[in-house]
């Protein structure tokens, strides 16, 4: 088990090196990163005192080092637009986002575990069949389209649901509603395709034979074992919730990281852009190790194994 | 041929037909601006007229032209955006497959890593670095899809490097290129063919979703995704500014991936796990 998250845990710093180099070198990529990193309305003389500050006229391997340094101390520089710190930035707009994803996450789970299992347990049915259906046109309905139909239909039309920024209850509906649709659909197929698996193995017909009820077979034998595959490709919806996250801030005016992201790219905010990414890929790296504990404890064959 | 998808392939042939013969479809211009004109609504709404099917945009551009236009832009990034990130991911999937070893633990480890980092992020910033355009877009969506090419591509090469006729090539002294090439290449093709159907979608809707965020191919030529974006700030007086845009992305994308579905189930049953 500990070997088990030491090599998780190492596998975690690797790929936080690599994005930080990615992410030091996309920079450099198209001349001066110093051009990026100033507002528009810089003079020659801002330059060439960001040049100093940042080391720009050293060697490219001496960059790397200071940008390193600075960055493990927590210094990302400053943004353009907001002419602050952008990890100062970055953390006050964090706790907004962790408002609104932890509650797409519960409606998603809500609707796709319940539906996923019905359909698995009577295939071909008709909550197969409807779940089907809302599982594929989850699939093409891109994110921040479904958002912009709901503020259509919910606020403009019947005027029920505010249809930007954040306030009270009323806020979050719909923001938590399309974010968590663009889970539903990939949970559902998931936990369905596990749960046809794991009703068709020898431990759960020994289990029929045994007359265990069909409740405890269900959600006792089951379900544990169907929600193996989930956490596996959890990885694949993170993804999916950092994209999820940034379309559906955007589209309703949420002050999250999300929508930071968006303005960070709009305003060609270098320097922000960078430590959101970094910052992210921190935070990832932190659900991921999570997950991957959880996992271990869930899946015996894991925890056990040396 | 009863068996073959009707609808999802006549949406397909209307999108690919809009795409290709965009400019003769139309009278007006996608790009130019006709203030008189703007505003207007779709023609079944009141005030809208035969002249502008679906309506204008804020600078007075035809909607259905900008449509038109928006087909061609999102084909030509899907078609480059498979063609690098599929073959990249082919190659690669091949290589690693066949080779094993050393070389295939790498390479997947790099696989692993890239699908559990938000490709997104990755495409945002070359937007801001290297500029908004199309080199830009096809370089960011390659980037989400060569892994998953890889990994599926790698699997069915491990299947087929244990055939006899690879045994035999191997014993007749064909070098390793060559049995790529010509023994394990034409076996995953057909694979290979469902991956990229399978992936039209996720390619279109990644595209709109980066031109969306301003990320994508720069205004004012249109893309579905852009469209969307720019009708945003006027829901609540212009709907078929955004919505319209929107149905035609669900359409296309719902169509090519129920064709996908279908043609996997024909050539390769296996892959129903994706």
């Amino acid at each position: 088990m500990r070997r088990y998250i030491l090599q998780r845990l190492w596998q975690g710093v690797i790929l936080l090196i690599l994005v930080t180099t990615i992410v030091f070198f996309l920079g450099r990529l198209t001349g001066n990163p110093a051009d990026l990193m100033l507002p528009e309305d810089a003079t020659e003389e801002d330059r060439q005192a960001l040049i100093e500050t940042l080391g720009l006229d050293a060697p490219i391997h001496e960059q790397f080092i200071i940008f390193i340094s600075n960055a493990v101390r927590g210094d990302l520089g400053d943004s353009h637009r907001y002419r602050t710190p952008v990890v100062e930035i970055f953390f006050s707009r964090l706790p907004n986002t962790l408002m609104i994803v932890p509650a797409a996450m519960i409606l998603a789970i809500l609707m796709a575990v319940p539906l996923g299992i019905l359909s698995a347990l009577r295939r071909g049915g008709l909550i197969d069949k409807f779940s089907g259906t809302i599982a594929v046109l989850g699939i093409a309905t891109p994110n921040f389209w479904l958002g912009m139909v709901l503020i259509y239909v919910f606020s403009v039309q019947l005027g029920w649901l505010p249809s930007a920024r954040m306030g009270g209850f009323e806020h979050y509906v719909l923001p938590t509603i399309t974010l968590g649709t663009f889970l539903v659909a990939g949970f559902m197929r998931l936990i369905r395709s596990s749960m046809l698996d794991i009703l068709d193995s020898e431990f759960v017909k020994l289990a029929r034979i045994k007359g265990m009820s069909e409740t405890t077979v269900v959600w006792k034998h089951c379900l544990r074992n169907a929600l193996i595959p989930v956490l596996t490709l959890w990885g694949v919806f993170m993804g999916g919730l950092v994209t999820g996250a940034i379309v559906t801030e955007t589209v309703f005016a949420w002050p999250g990281i999300g929508r930071l992201t968006y303005e960070a790219v709009i305003f060609r905010d270098y320097p922000l852009l960078q430590a959101v990414i970094l910052m992210d890929a921190l935070l990832i790296l932190l659900i991921n190790l999570m997950v991957d504990i959880l996992y271990a404890y869930i899946d015996p064959r894991i925890r056990l194994a040396e | 041929m009863r068996n073959l998808p009707w609808i999802p392939l006549t949406i397909i042939s209307v999108m690919l037909f809009m795409g290709i013969f965009a400019p003769f479809l139309t009278s007006y211009s996608p790009i130019d601006q006709s203030l008189p004109d703007k505003l207007l609504p779709p023609f079944w709404e009141e005030g809208g007229s035969i002249k502008h099917l679906f309506g204008t945009d804020i600078f007075g551009r035809d909607v259905l032209t900008r449509l038109y236009h928006g087909a061609r832009v999102s084909l030509i990034v899907t078609a480059l955006a498979l063609l690098v990130g599929g073959g990249v991911g082919l190659v690669i999937g091949i290589v690693s497959g066949y080779v094993g070893g050393r070389l295939d633990s790498l390479l997947m480890r790099i696989v692993d890593a890239a699908l559990a980092f938000p490709t997104i992020l990755f495409a945002l910033l070359l937007a801001v670095t290297m500029g908004q355009g199309l080199r830009t877009i096809v370089i960011a969506i390659s980037l989400l899809l060569w892994a998953r090419f890889a990994r599926v591509v790698r699997g069915e090469v491990l299947a087929v490097k244990e055939r006899d006729y690879v045994a035999l090539a191997k014993v007749h002294g064909c070098s390793p290129a060559r049995i790529m090439a010509t023994h394990i290449l034409p076996n995953v093709l057909n694979t290979f063919m469902v991956l990229l159907t399978l992936h039209v979608g996720v390619v279109i809707v990644a595209e709109a979703s980066l031109s969306f965020l301003g990320a994508g191919i720069p205004p004012p030529t249109p893309s579905w995704g852009l469209m969307v974006a720019e009708g945003r700030g006027k829901i609540s007086s212009a709907w078929w500014l955004s919505l319209i845009p929107g149905v035609a992305i669900t359409l296309v994308v719902l169509a090519f991936n129920l064709f996908g579905d279908w043609l996997r189930d024909r050539l390769d049953p296996k892959l129903r796990q994706l």
